[in-house]
């Protein structure tokens, strides 16, 4: 056994029928903490806390803008991860995961870019300027979407699950400049608020803080109940040939019912 | 709002619609497979019960 090393119970989880079922028993409880996470912090990002002493109530898009930025970044190294676990020991359920983060990166960075623009009209005057911050972010969409474009492209999904993860892991490069772009550029960009190192250096009230946390908090969680949805969806396809599929589609193995008597 | 209503509330429509479609997209593909799964094991079964191999063999 090559991969011996590995605690027993990874092996059992990377195995497709297994993760199947344990996808799907999860699921439900990562969505369900997501939503109740969400209702508080928009609650208190949206009712509790007071308007900013600046911005008045433009302030608040902070709370969808900054948890989608931050999923952005987490979701594409996660996405590199696995890509790396898929082309070192072309392990299928790991191709399977970095694949399928891509559509939810994807979508995370369009909103960050979209609620950003909402936000950017009433504090700068502009929908959009080529700043480093803003040009980054919109560089890291377009490597989902070309990671999604070259898994799309190939008949046979895992050389193109191979393809696209070795893009992902190349594109990696872009999340250091995307993080630290509003300190090595003069940007029109805020700088951080939020400094998870130094507590003390943070420049937001609690008020603000806590309600942008939880929306981090339930973006996490919405991240990783979409995440085993979609992997498992991906796997029925993958597997469709193999009989565990079978049976959980056709309700009865086909070649029990199949043979003439 | 402060004034600022007609730029809050449609980045949270985005933040909303965006991540529904992400949430319920998957789970169209889902239904779309198991149909066509379930059509092609209804006819291997069919054509197993019409044609025995033997027949097709020879």
């Amino acid at each position: 056994m090559s991969r011996s090393y590995l605690p027993h119970w990874i092996h059992w989880l990377g195995s497709p029928p297994n993760f199947y079922r344990f996808a799907g028993a999860l699921r439900p409880w990562l969505m369900a903490i997501a939503l109740i996470s969400a209702v508080v912090g928009l609650y208190g990002g949206l009712v509790l806390a007071p308007p900013d002493y600046q911005q008045g109530d433009a302030y608040r898009i902070i709370f969808i803008h900054v948890p989608s930025a931050w999923m952005s970044l987490f979701i594409y190294a996660t996405m590199a991860v696995a890509g790396l676990v898929a082309l070192v020991w072309r392990v299928k359920l790991a191709e399977v995961i970095a694949m399928e983060c891509a559509p939810i990166g994807a979508a995370f960075t369009l909103v960050t870019l979209v609620t950003g623009s909402l936000w950017g009209k009433p504090m700068w005057g502009t929908w959009w300027t080529w700043d480093a911050r803003l040009t980054s972010e919109l560089v890291l969409l377009f490597l989902y979407l070309g990671v999604i474009g070259l898994y799309n492209a190939f008949e046979d999904h895992r050389r193109g699950a191979r393809a696209a993860s070795l893009l992902a892991l190349v594109g990696i490069v872009n999340l250091p400049i995307v993080h630290y772009s509003v300190q090595w550029w003069n940007t029109l960009h805020q700088g951080t608020t939020v400094n998870f190192l130094d507590p003390a250096r943070s420049s937001i009230a609690p008020s603000m803080l806590w309600p942008l946390l939880v929306m981090a908090l339930a973006t996490h969680l919405y991240f990783f109940a979409s995440l085993l949805g979609r992997a498992r969806t991906s796997l029925l396809s993958l597997e469709s040939g193999k009989q565990w599929v079978r049976a959980l589609v056709g309700g009865q193995p086909a070649s029990t019912t199949g043979a003439p008597t | 709002m402060g004034g600022y209503a007609i730029y809050v509330w449609p980045a949270y429509a985005v933040f909303f619609v965006v991540l529904a479609w992400d949430w319920f997209a998957p789970g169209l593909r889902r239904r779309r497979l198991t149909r066509e799964l379930r059509g092609k094991l209804a006819r291997e079964r069919t054509r197993n019960t019409r044609t025995p191999r033997a027949e097709v063999s020879t």
